[in-house]
């Protein structure tokens, strides 16, 4: 859905749902699910229905996602880092106790 | 770093760094909070690493990026402290400015607070708008501004406003072509009165002149649309509109949307700024006097969150701002401070010239902003729809959002309104039948930006 | 001007129970409200259907809130049946939590006396030790020292009740004006006429249910309604999924997966602004009570102004002076929804206040005030 332009340059090593991928450095985790075209990134807690980053800015919360095992994080506002794992959130998130 | 300063600014963007160079070279205490990890806010996103490792593409994003520059420059070599990735999630009745970095709060005493924090896009719910693919223009170009990512496969662009044609240039010049730009008709008859201002005002014309041109050498669609309609299934499969008569069913992978920009002003309704409705930007902004002082002492706004301005305007509203701080804090006197100001007002008011025509021509038409068709999700968050809002008011005589609120939880989700607050009034102004401004806005709580339960209980000062 | 058989100021949970019920009798009701920005003690609620804690020392307000509880399982039946809204009522008992021996040693005194009050009625009830109640709540923390229950309590969403009851009133023929805050009232003995939001209502029975705002209402009908603000202020988090064992009465957890978590006793006047102090109170004693709720992102927080009285009882009176107007006042409006609707407003409509409601008059004020 989105490609990168920049032919070289520095990336970084996350996965995404499990695969890896070599992310621009200084991308956002929602950026590189877009790059990956991993749509869609998450499901709604009311109804399930699927969604994906709208804004890029942080005022739609539909890009949230799992990241480092954390959930409902806003991708869009989350640089990512080595071994960053960035993943789809279905629904609502369980609570480990 | 320091739990108290005499100026704080929300955001760094336009108003937020022009203002944080001018108090401090006054010699205020200044600190400027932004939550993205570089200054520039979202017009000149990812400015500083654009100038350093793809400096192409300055000219590609164009002039008017570019000159946000000396702005980030400027700042950087200031004296006011910069506070990067972090969020301000409340303000209290005392200027006690509470933040969130790093997974740890903490609260900053302030003197004077200056609500720097822009504006986003205006909601366009549309049917099928909340589907995996459908996003903002200005979404694609902070992925090109930050990312230098661009758009991988058939694409269009929809709706009305200058932001349109100026991606679609961009994208142009490194390439990449939309199947069409769906322009939902611009008021051409209303904006007329307002020509004279905007023929008068820098550049303006010029700049929408030779986009055109560009776009239109480049062999860009631009189609007269309406009804536009998104279908897909758990992404964006395909796009219907309305084009001389007839409809039109184009397949695509994405679909850019984008009908103006509005205040980003939850953080001024949290404190209960006074607002007004502006029936030509079909927003509510905050009530400011010429120094950008809210009906909340000690607090002002600057900058597109106090109405939309533009880039440029906003600068010189952050300097004005900021010289209405200093008085404030007696640092210069009343005379000093409007001797200061009388140049940047000149040229603020240039620039202001412009709006009245812009605004007109690019005010979102009823359709766009109370949609129709019945299905379209209007709360994205709590996922409900236009018939459901409209049946409220009709059936159980629903006066305004909040009573809207507290029966449907529109409203209610993780963003706060923002994506939903101005539809729902335009809904319930329309099914009422009266004004916008005789409905009234959601009442915003804090925390502006989400904390978690152990972030409130560990607050830090 | 338009004539009513009864007019019912206030549109919250108070109002609109006793306007359904008034409209559940076949009269002809008038429900005035304010605007869409007003105090709304109701917009603030927590939700509770509670009554382990209520009336230590008044066996009639236990007596009052436990047959409110029980009336409560067919009333959300009746609500959910007429107007197909869930008010997710819940009535699986409920704890509450005592962090500290200390507080478990008093709230088990506090039961004691609660059940030696109820007599006959019986008021059963369990202290459930720190071993207990992780073995009932094993998400609960582990500094808490324990809790008391009672299968009495319960919970339903308030603000899903206050929809359906608009709701249901509507079906019954009830007419609503919102936005018709009351600028006059012409008061005679069962002749009441109202002017509110530029009309003018008629009606020989008038209810004052206008929350705060019946301390000014009330003289004009020869009531005396001594109601102040009390604030409360609650957070509510994002949906998660379910996670809460049981239903407590600071943290809760809504239908809908989101949890609520309060709450705050503030003497703050009429200001309904939330502050930082109590936001790190209540958010740290959630914490200590569910530890889990660390990593929760709270949504939102906000203040409501509770109506109370003077000694915290609901205030049911009939004017001595004009006979037909009435006000019903408390802060349990969810809890007493069911008795409002079901019983008090059949009391409006018989036109008197019989015996088992005679201890919430306005005359203990007068005894109050004189000794």
């Amino acid at each position: 859905m989105f490609k990168t332009l920049l032919e070289s340059g520095v990336t970084v090593a996350v996965t995404i749902n499990g695969t890896p991928f070599a992310a621009p450095a200084g991308c956002t985790a929602a950026a590189a699910m877009l790059l990956v075209n991993a749509l869609p990134t998450r499901t709604t807690p009311v109804t399930g229905a699927p969604r994906a980053p709208y804004c890029m800015m942080g005022v739609c919360f539909d890009c949230l996602a799992e990241i480092d095992g954390v959930p409902n994080q806003q991708a869009c506002l989350i640089t990512v880092a080595d071994g960053m794992r960035i993943d789809h959130q279905s629904g609502k998130p369980t609570i480990k106790i | 770093m320091s739990t108290a300063f005499d100026f704080l600014i929300v955001g760094a963007g336009p108003a937020g760094l022009a203002a944080a160079a001018t108090a401090s070279a006054l010699g205020i205490r200044t600190a400027v909070v932004d939550e993205q990890p570089a200054p520039g806010g979202q017009i000149y996103r990812g400015i500083e690493s654009v100038a350093a490792k793809r400096p192409a593409h300055l000219v590609v994003l164009g002039p008017d990026y570019a000159a946000g520059l000396d702005l980030v420059k400027q700042f950087r070599a200031g004296k006011a402290e910069y506070l990067p990735d972090t969020s301000v999630w409340q303000i209290d009745g005392e200027r006690n400015v509470f933040i969130r970095a790093n997974g740890r709060t903490a609260r900053i005493a302030a003197k004077q607070i200056l609500i720097a924090a822009g504006a986003m896009e205006r909601p366009v719910p549309i049917p099928g708008w909340t589907l995996p693919g459908v996003m903002t223009c200005g979404a694609a170009q902070t992925l090109l501004k930050s990312t230098g990512a661009v758009p991988d496969g058939r694409f269009v662009l929809a709706g009305s406003g200058p932001l349109l044609l100026l991606l679609a240039a961009q994208l142009v010049r490194v390439g990449i072509k939309p199947a069409a730009i769906l322009e939902t008709r611009p008021n051409y008859f209303p904006a007329l009165r307002h020509l004279p201002g905007f023929l008068k005002s820098p550049s303006y014309l010029q700049k929408g002149i030779s986009l055109l041109a560009e776009l239109r050498n480049a062999g860009v669609a631009i189609k007269s649309a309406a009804n536009l309609r998104i279908g897909g299934d758990d992404r964006v499969r395909e796009i219907q509109y309305d084009w001389h008569g007839k409809t039109q069913r184009e397949a695509v992978d994405l679909v850019l949307l984008h009908q103006g920009i509005v205040p980003n002003a939850n953080l001024a309704w949290s404190l209960r700024c006074e607002n007004q409705w502006d029936d030509l930007q079909r927003c509510f902004r905050p009530r400011l006097d010429e120094w950008g002082n809210t009906s909340v002492a000690g607090v002002q706004i600057a900058g597109d969150n106090g109405g939309i301005v533009g880039a440029q305007a906003s600068a010189y509203s952050g300097q004005l701002a900021a010289l209405g701080a200093a008085c404030a804090l007696g640092k210069i006197s009343a005379a000093e401070r409007d001797r200061l100001a009388t140049p940047l007002r000149k040229r603020l008011n240039a620039h202001l010239r412009a709006r009245p025509f812009l605004d007109a021509l690019y005010r979102p038409a009823q359709e766009t902003v109370a949609p129709r068709e019945p299905e379209t999700i209007v709360c994205r968050c709590e996922e409900i729809s236009a018939g459901e809002i409209r049946r409220i008011v009709t059936e159980q005589q629903c006066p305004g959002p909040n009573q809207m609120k507290s029966f449907t939880r529109c409203g209610m989700g993780p963003c706060q309104g923002r994506l939903c607050g101005l539809t729902v009034v335009e809904l319930i102004a329309e099914s009422r039948g009266v004004p916008v401004s005789e409905v009234g806005y959601y009442r915003i709580r804090s925390p502006i930006r989400p904390v978690t339960v152990g972030e409130l209980a560990r607050l830090e000062g | 001007m338009s004539s009513y058989d009864s007019i019912v100021i206030g549109g919250g949970l108070v109002g609109s129970s006793v306007a359904y019920g008034l409209a559940r009798r076949g009269l002809k009701v008038a429900l005035l409200d304010e605007g869409d920005v007003a105090f709304r003690a109701s917009r603030g609620n927590f939700g509770l259907v509670w009554v382990q804690s209520k009336g230590l020392g008044v066996p009639e307000y236990q007596n009052w809130s436990r047959q409110s509880s029980v009336l409560w399982d067919d009333f959300a039946q009746e609500l959910r049946q007429e107007t197909g809204v869930d008010t997710q009522h819940e009535h699986k008992g409920g704890i509450h939590v005592c962090i500290t021996e200390k507080d478990f040693a008093e709230r088990k005194k506090y039961m004691e006396q609660m059940h030696l009050e109820a007599g006959e009625t019986r008021f059963e009830y369990e202290m459930l030790d720190q071993k207990a109640l992780k073995s009932a709540v094993p998400e609960i923390g582990p500094e808490v020292a324990g809790a008391s229950f009672t299968p009495y309590d319960g919970a339903a969403n308030p603000l899903y009740l206050l929809r359906s009851l608009h709701a249901t009133f509507l079906k019954r023929g009830g007419k609503y004006f919102p936005q018709s805050k009351v600028a006059a009232i012409k008061a005679m003995p069962h002749d009441f006429t109202v002017t509110a939001g530029g009309a003018t209502f008629n009606a020989p029975k008038l209810v004052l249910a206008a929350g705060l705002g019946n301390k000014a209402l009330g003289p004009l009908v020869g009531l005396n309604v001594p109601v102040d603000p009390v604030r409360g202020q609650i957070f509510v988090t994002e949906r998660v999924k379910p996670v809460l064992s049981m239903l407590t009465i600071w943290v809760r957890q809504m239908a809908e997966g989101s949890i609520m978590i309060g709450e705050s006793r503030e003497d703050a006047g009429y200001n309904d602004v939330t502050t930082p102090e109590v936001q790190q109170e209540v958010a740290a004693r959630a914490v200590t009570m569910f530890p889990f709720l660390k990593d929760v992102r709270i949504v939102r927080h906000w203040a409501a102004l509770r109506v109370m009285s003077p000694d915290g009882l609901p205030i049911y009176e009939q004017s001595a002076t004009c006979p037909g107007a009435f006000v019903a006042t408390c802060h349990s409006g969810v809890t007493l929804a069911a008795a409002h609707a079901l019983r008090y407003a059949g009391f409006v409509a018989d036109g008197v206040l019989p015996a088992e409601v005679a201890r919430f008059t306005n005359k203990r004020f007068d005894v109050q005030n004189a000794a």
